[in-house]
């Protein structure tokens, strides 16, 4: 089962303060973890919100109304991405459970999603 | 209206030369950029009307301006006299020129700055700009360049070269590089027309709207940014009840126009986007920092420079912390497109402040105010010098 690790936007990551090497060398680590173990299937870092382009529908039929971002922060914007293959929640949960923290700038949220597996019909065309 | 690249210079100049000589006098008009208009296009006629007496290649430039009265000459103010400048400003702005050439030229032609003050503005030397500005005159003659406004995808080209004269021209007049002229108010408000104009006939162009926001917002501010004794106040401090609340709502709406046009910010957008979480904050502390230091980030990705970085490094710092601004500061130490720039010591003092290393603030806010050619800056530099000393003595 595929599960996808959404790590959440702070105003540090929107403002792309760099990380500290401690941190990037455990990231570094942790994927490799996740690699040697054959559950790594994709990972990567969105650009902040602020080159992001909202496209909203008031309703069906209206005309699109469109926002460039940057979007407020506590709107749980996504950061990051990490899409893994676990056999359970319980192992997908255990792998989050393992991403590095960044110190020292406060709250960081990870959201742990299982991905739609039926959805052959769709993909396949 | 006129034709010819050297006669628009002498005309705008002109004007200028009026306005010096008799503002000391008279004091500076209501609106003087209009003043400036109505002066320049007296003697735009008085002058083509001598030609056509004299030299037959005017004879049908100034036969169209030969029914004019004086009347319809002040009826039509806004009209054609703007859309000249207008037209000035992109022939000057003409693709056979450098950017760097553009830029200079129409500085030197619209705004009467000298090249020593587009030299300071471009961290450039002065001869440099004296040079470009020569060659610059004889490639547009050479092309034989037309004196119009260009249409269709050629405006959108030549859009980007115009804004930035066009921002030049308005920063020069909001903080003058030396002397004592803190504030040149003309400056600013023929840069804000012109940008309201050509938002007008670039309706679709995110960034026109971006400028013209950006312009809006900072003139807004216009009342508050000097003391009685003309000394600058800087924008934490400034009473913000008398920012003007009509420039601030016509700024905010021009960025809410950018933003809804399908590209995501631009430069001046996003500039004008700092400016707006600024003029929206009701007092210093309730401004929303972590926002700024965001679009300081988009703005260092759009536009890479040193002088971005400077100011998202003090966005950080106010976000999250000095340690975090410091730590940006010390990389851009190391670059030398800054060596000699004011605010990297500056800013760096600042830091140092906060963090308690009044020694070491006292040392750069001492090396900043040796760098500014700007008296009042570095009054306001050295004051804050002897404040670390004392701050330290205090301890």
């Amino acid at each position: 089962m595929r599960y996808m690790l959404m790590v959440k936007a702070t105003g540090y990551s929107e403002a792309r303060v760099n990380h500290s090497r401690e941190y990037n060398e455990a990231m570094i680590a942790y994927k490799k973890t996740l690699a040697k173990a054959g559950a790594l299937l994709a990972t990567e870092e969105l650009q902040p919100s602020s080159a992001g382009i909202r496209i909203s529908y008031p309703a069906y039929g209206e005309n699109p109304e469109i926002l460039a971002g940057p979007f407020p922060v506590d709107q749980k914007l996504v950061a990051e991405y990490t899409l893994i293959d676990a056999k359970t929640e319980e192992d997908a949960l255990n792998w989050a459970l393992q991403m590095p923290v960044p110190a020292g700038r406060g709250e960081f949220e990870i959201e742990l999603r299982r991905l739609e597996e039926n959805l052959d019909n769709l993909t396949r065309s | 209206m006129v034709r010819d690249v050297g006669i628009a210079e002498d005309l705008a100049q002109d004007a200028l030369v009026i306005a010096l000589d008799r503002w000391p006098e008279t004091g500076i008009p209501d609106n003087p950029g209009a003043w400036l208009m109505t002066t320049a296009k007296r003697r735009a006629i008085d002058l083509m009307r001598r030609n056509k007496l004299r030299d037959q290649k005017y004879v049908e430039v100034a036969h169209s301006t030969y029914l004019y009265t004086e009347e319809e000459i002040d009826q039509s103010l806004d009209g054609e006299i703007g859309d000249d400048l207008l037209r000035l400003i992109f022939m000057t702005c003409h693709p056979v020129l450098s950017q760097e050439a553009r830029v200079a030229l129409t500085l030197r032609l619209l705004c009467g700055l000298t090249t020593d003050e587009i030299a300071r503005s471009f961290l450039a030397a002065e001869a440099t700009i004296a040079q470009r500005i020569v060659r610059a005159k004889k490639t547009l003659s050479a092309n034989k360049v037309p004196f119009e406004v260009p249409e269709g995808e050629e405006l959108q080209d030549r859009l980007s070269t115009v804004l930035e004269v066009i921002y030049l021209m308005f920063n020069e007049g909001y903080s003058a590089t030396s002397g004592n002229d803190w504030i040149r108010p003309l400056l600013c408000q023929e840069a804000l027309r012109l940008g309201r104009v050509l938002a007008e006939i670039a309706s679709q162009e995110p960034e026109v709207h971006g400028l013209v926001a950006l312009m809006e917002i900072q003139s807004s501010r216009f009342k508050t940014r000097v003391n009685n004794k003309g000394e600058p106040i800087l924008l934490m401090d400034q009473n913000r009840s008398q920012w003007d609340r009509l420039l601030i709502r016509r700024g905010l709406a021009a960025l809410e126009r950018s933003r809804k046009l399908g590209r995501s910010l631009g430069p001046y957008s996003l500039q004008a986007a700092i400016s707006s979480c600024h003029a929206q904050a009701p007092t210093a502390e309730e401004t929303d920092w972590i926002r700024i230091a965001a679009l300081y980030e988009a703005l260092s990705r759009v536009t890479p420079s040193p002088i971005v970085e400077l100011n998202r490094a003090v966005a950080i710092s106010m976000a999250f912390g000095p340690a975090f601004g410091l730590q940006l500061i010390d990389e851009l130490n190391a670059e030398p497109s800054l060596d000699g720039y004011y605010l990297l010591p500056s800013v760096r003092g600042d830091l140092l402040v906060k963090l308690g290393r009044y020694d070491e603030a006292r040392t750069e806010f001492e090396r900043a105010a040796a760098m500014t050619r700007n008296e009042r800056e570095r009054t306001l530099l050295l004051n804050r010098a002897a404040e670390s000393g004392v701050e330290k003595e205090g301890n």
